[in-house]
């Protein structure tokens, strides 16, 4: 029975979603931490550098042979002898290495061993890495498992398949005799979302870090993330290059640092650096708002500037910690609501309140109607969150967290009083049984009818208002948009449509707009025209491109080029009919092959074999 | 009185061997009588082939190694070129006799430095005056290799002059190896398969010292009547019911039942054998993971099989970009504009397609469709405006290497590329439904 098992090679199926771009750093911890723990030869494959089994088994072996030198730096000269020698890629000189390597390790000195290899397995086995599974051709696969299951005895091998998207490919790219040499195991990593989830909470939500995103910008970079390529990795890489574009451009970035040093950068700023920060629109704002003595002074006087902008740097860096508190207390609030009116994920409750007062909108409306109708259970947990994320952000919050105990207090007397108030109903309920006249009958009838109109609230609901209100007033005041503070623009960035550009690129609207409108890129005063009609001044290529738009799918080179040739002597000024001669100018013919040569090079048509003397066009949607 | 006679070999190596290779007595008697004595001269080549599992490499090997005949045995899936199939056949040959057990590495690059090498080594190991046999496992691999390999071999005995036999063994016939250009025809033996009857013997024959002969003999029973359907390949069915013995015992070691009681031993094991026939069979879950299962005792509901994590997350316009592909490859370009145009008319069904498009697009497969029908389709099922950013280029390009797509002919992009949607119906009606999109209504098949 050991036999058989033994015969079988232990491989992990590791199923890591589509985002193909992060999963190199994942596959590099993976190995990292097998180095550490288990063995030291850990190779990992990539599909197009094995296109071959021949290939395969080069890199397996030229992988080995270096992580060789990296256990022992004695081993060293031994090792770069077996590499300068023309490596024989077979399994055979593999096992043979394996034998060699796990020798000279078992042969050392004890207390040599236990420095080198003590955190390793006693037989290390061979760990294969396939990065990206569904690349690699069949054949491949099929015999480089097949030669390494028939020696699977002489030295341990693990396999771990990368799978981007779901393991039935292992079926589909084994056959049912090559996977009955497998112990296959699944594994799932966690989804994207969850990382990118954790990034935001990291990064974002934090006052750590002074620098922060406006809410187009962070719009911008998860929808990239969710509607186009689910990459962490990508996502990181638009948070840097916002980083960058926000120092670049702005020059108060200055004072985009920690509070302390931020303080004492304000009071080296230049004369300069004192209009930038009146220049901004926040800062104006502030400045209308104040009383006229005091409006003079700080647009004239610096150094009063300057004592304003501290305080004010010291009431945005405040702003921000209340911020974020009050914003996960609302995430825990909105969370537990049905439809997520707000969003499921905190980050969609922080772009919501980002943008604009987040208590105009209309979501939020619903989703305060909501809340009104929790339960107590769900209202005293949700409570209780509350009360905890309060008091672990610090002391500000303390007349709160006291405000939000006593509620819970009050949910906890409240069920000794619900008993009273029902003895109360019950008597009601009992006099109407004693009273037999028909006058008073009517009479109570008629008040229990009245009370029940009016529906007298219970303590409990009584008490579900003023929660709400509570919390709702605590949005008010905390989670107001960050554009209506002062200052804000020395930490938000928000120029998203920059980023959109680099991020986001069109190639193919760039290259029409060019073509078609040659005058947003060269800034040439001539080349400004109408639209639809062709400018007679623009490059032969933009002329041929735009002819080429009213053609059909194939394309008449003799057509083209009469049109061709009438559009660019309009130019030069001369009188069409008396030129319109069968023959066109040898020059005019020479611009026009290298203009089509040219859109051939771009990829809009291609030389075509179904008609003569006609290109196929290669696009659609020009025109 | 043994079945093999031979008047080299003593008797009781024969009786040996008989035991050893069950049920393929009539095949090793027939290669022992083309064999001969030691000395004599033998067939240049012998071509034996039979399906998968028929025991063709196992009984060369017990035969070679029970006679100790001279012989090397090559694998050639693993010596993927000529140069290290010829080397490692001289590598074996320098081993056989000598005390150091890795000969000296020979550098040998074409077929005639392996027949002056060959013949060089055949002297220096003093193997004159006896018959060396060189088996080549997966023959059908030496069809890839050069033009020169496969009649090389099947003439090696005239080439070198030394007394030498190769043996081909291969899954496929003969027909399918022979060169146009002709060669030696080898001698072909056919390895049938094992019936019913040979595989119980088989599978019999190695039972476990603990539990009698009978025991395990009723247990592959019951394990090839509910095996032998779908498996006849031995190994496997050895492996499986190396899996399943433990479970098997279970009522004895507990002590509700003999091991006679047939019945009670049946009526335990057989749902489970079923429900190994359809996890740890096709390999769904791996066998470790079964046997864990074993030992926890029907904690297998919450384990799922590979085929259960079907699901896939996409971003938002891959989703869109995977229907748009499938519509394109299913539905035929011509009624593009019954289901993408807002008022296309009354076109009914049955007048505007063409007779063979009345089959099922679904029977015939995906079909091609190059890149502007993908995106004209993409840009009128996504609600929003979608611009063609590079992006979106990239996600196309990304969902063939996750090969959701196919690049049909070349890959020159430049060239109006053509792709094909792989995915199954059931998978994209799921990735639809994520988006709130009925498919259903704008397959033409469905309408």
């Amino acid at each position: 029975m050991c036999r058989m098992k033994s015969s079988e090679i232990p491989t992990a199926a590791l199923v890591l979603g589509v985002n193909v771009t992060d999963h190199d750093v994942t596959f590099k911890s993976l190995s990292e931490v097998l180095q550490d723990n288990v063995t030291p030869y850990v190779v990992s494959l990539q599909a197009k550098e094995c296109p071959g089994i021949k290939h395969l088994l080069q890199k397996l072996m030229g992988q080995l042979m270096d992580c060789c030198v990296d256990v022992d730096s004695s081993e060293e000269e031994e090792c770069v002898n077996i590499s300068q020698k023309k490596i024989r890629c077979s399994m055979a000189s593999l096992s043979k290495w394996y034998e060699s390597v796990t020798k000279k390790t078992g042969s050392e000195t004890p207390s040599k061993k236990r420095t080198s290899s003590s955190r390793h397995w006693q037989s290390p086995p061979i760990v294969v890495i396939f990065k990206d599974m569904e690349s690699f051709t069949t054949k491949v696969l099929q015999d480089f498992i097949v030669i390494s299951s028939q020696h699977i005895h002489e030295f341990p091998l693990v396999l771990i398949f990368g799978i981007a998207t779901s393991p039935m490919i292992i079926h589909r790219l084994l056959p049912h005799s090559v996977s009955s040499l497998l112990c296959i195991e699944l594994f799932q990593s966690l989804s994207c979302k969850e990382h990118l989830a954790t990034v935001i909470d990291k990064l974002l939500l934090t006052t750590q870090f002074p620098f922060k995103l406006s809410e187009k910008v962070l719009q911008v970079l998860i929808n990239i993330f969710l509607y186009h390529d689910f990459s962490v990795q990508n996502f990181i890489k638009g948070f840097q290059l916002s980083i960058v574009e926000h120092f670049y451009s702005q020059p108060l970035s200055v004072l985009c640092c920690q509070l302390l040093e931020a303080k004492k950068r304000v009071n080296s700023l230049s004369h300069n650096q004192c209009e930038n920060i009146r220049s901004l629109p926040s800062f104006r704002r502030y400045v209308e708002n104040q009383v006229s003595e005091k409006q003079i002074a700080l647009l004239t006087e610096d150094s009063f500037l300057k004592e304003v902008t501290q305080t004010l740097l010291e009431d945005l860096h405040i702003y921000h910690e209340n911020y974020f508190t009050v914003l996960r207390c609302l995430h825990v609030f909105t969370t537990s609501l049905p439809k997520y009116p707000l969003g499921k994920q905190i980050r969609e409750l922080y772009c919501a309140c980002l943008g604009k007062r987040v208590w105009e909108t209309e979501e939020y409306g619903s989703a305060v109607q909501l809340l009104r109708m929790l339960a107590k259970d769900e209202l005293v947990a949700i409570l209780q969150k509350c009360a905890e994320i309060f008091i672990s952000s610090g002391k500000q919050f303390s007349n709160t967290v006291e405000k939000l105990e006593e509620f819970l207090a009050r949910f906890q007397n409240l069920e000794a009083e619900t008993n009273e108030v029902q003895d109360m109903s019950v008597s009601s309920q009992k006099e109407l049984q004693k009273k037999t006249d028909l006058y008073h009958l009517q009479k109570t009838l008629l008040e229990l009818k009245e009370s029940k109109r009016s529906k007298k609230l219970t303590k409990f609901e009584m008490l579900r208002f003023e929660v709400v209100d509570f919390i709702d007033s605590l949005v008010r005041s905390y989670l107001a948009p960050a554009e209506m503070q002062t200052l804000n623009e020395v930490v938000y960035f928000n120029t998203a449509n920059t980023l959109r550009e680099h991020l986001n690129a069109a190639p193919r609207i760039a290259l029409h707009t060019a073509l078609n409108n040659p005058y947003c890129y060269l800034k040439n005063q001539t080349l400004k025209s109408d639209v639809g009609c062709i400018s007679n001044t623009a490059p032969d290529i933009c002329i041929v491109y735009k002819l080429h738009l009213e053609c059909g799918r194939l394309i008449n080179l003799v057509d083209w080029l009469e049109a061709f040739s009438t559009v660019v002597t309009a130019v030069e000024g001369t009188d069409p009919d008396s030129v319109a001669t069968d023959q066109v100018d040898e020059i005019i013919h020479a611009r026009f092959i290298r203009a089509v040569s040219e859109l051939e090079l771009l990829g809009f048509i291609k030389p075509s074999k179904q008609k003569t003397d006609h290109v196929a066009r290669l696009t659609w949607g020009g025109c | 009185m043994p079945n093999f006679e031979h008047p080299e070999y003593p008797e009781a190596t024969l009786l040996h061997l008989e035991s050893m290779v069950p049920c393929r007595e009539s095949q090793v008697s027939s290669l022992l009588s083309i064999f001969g004595e030691r000395q004599h001269f033998s067939f240049p080549s012998i071509f034996i082939y039979g399906h998968t599992s028929s025991g063709k490499t196992y009984v060369m090997q017990t035969l070679l190694e029970t006679l100790e005949l001279p012989h090397v045995f090559v694998n050639c899936v693993e010596c993927f070129t000529s140069r290290l199939l010829l080397e490692e056949i001289l590598t074996q040959l320098q081993s056989l006799s000598s005390e150091n057990k890795h000969g000296s590495h020979v550098p040998c690059d074409t077929f005639n430095d392996f027949v002056r090498l060959f013949k060089q080594e055949i002297i220096t190991q003093d193997l004159q005056n006896q018959t060396v046999y060189i088996v080549l496992d997966k023959a059908e691999q030496l069809r890839e290799m050069e033009a020169n390999m496969l009649p090389g071999f099947l003439r090696l005995q005239e080439m070198t002059d030394r007394n030498v036999t190769v043996i081909f063994l291969s899954e496929i016939v003969w027909e399918l190896f022979r060169p146009n250009t002709g060669c030696l025809e080898p001698f072909t033996l056919y390895f049938p398969d094992y019936s019913i009857g040979n595989l119980q013997k088989i599978l019999s024959h190695y039972h476990p010292p603990e539990y009698s002969a009978d025991f395990y003999a009723a247990y592959i029973n019951i394990l090839l009547g509910v095996f032998y359907t779908v498996c006849r390949d031995l190994k496997e069915l050895r492996h499986l019911a190396a899996l399943n013995f433990t479970k098997y015992c279970e009522p004895v070691v507990r002590g509700e039942a003999n091991e006679r009681d047939t019945r009670r031993l049946w009526k335990n094991i057989e749902s489970h054998l079923k429900k190994a026939m359809q996890t740890v069979y096709l390999r769904e879950i791996s066998s470790s993971q079964w046997e864990r299962i074993q030992q926890d005792d029907g904690e297998s509901g919450h384990l799922k099989g590979l085929s259960a994590h079907a699901h896939v997350e996409l971003p938002y316009y891959s989703k869109f970009l995977l229907i748009a592909a499938y519509l394109a490859s299913y539905n035929p370009a011509r009624t593009d504009k019954r289901f993408f145009l807002k008022h296309h008319g009354k076109i009914k069904k049955t007048n505007f397609l063409k007779k063979h498009e009345k089959t099922s697009n679904h029977l015939l497969g995906p079909k091609p469709f190059p890149l502007d029908r993908l995106l004209a389709i993409l840009y009128s099922i996504v609600d929003n405006k979608v611009a063609p950013t590079a992006n979106i280029f990239s996600q196309i390009t990304s969902l063939v290497t996750l090969q959701l797509l196919t690049l049909v002919g070349h890959d020159d992009q430049l060239d109006g590329p053509k792709y094909k949607c792989t995915v199954s119906l059931d998978f994209i009606r799921a990735i639809a439904r994520t988006v709130n999109f009925d498919i259903i209504k704008y397959l033409y098949d469905f309408l």
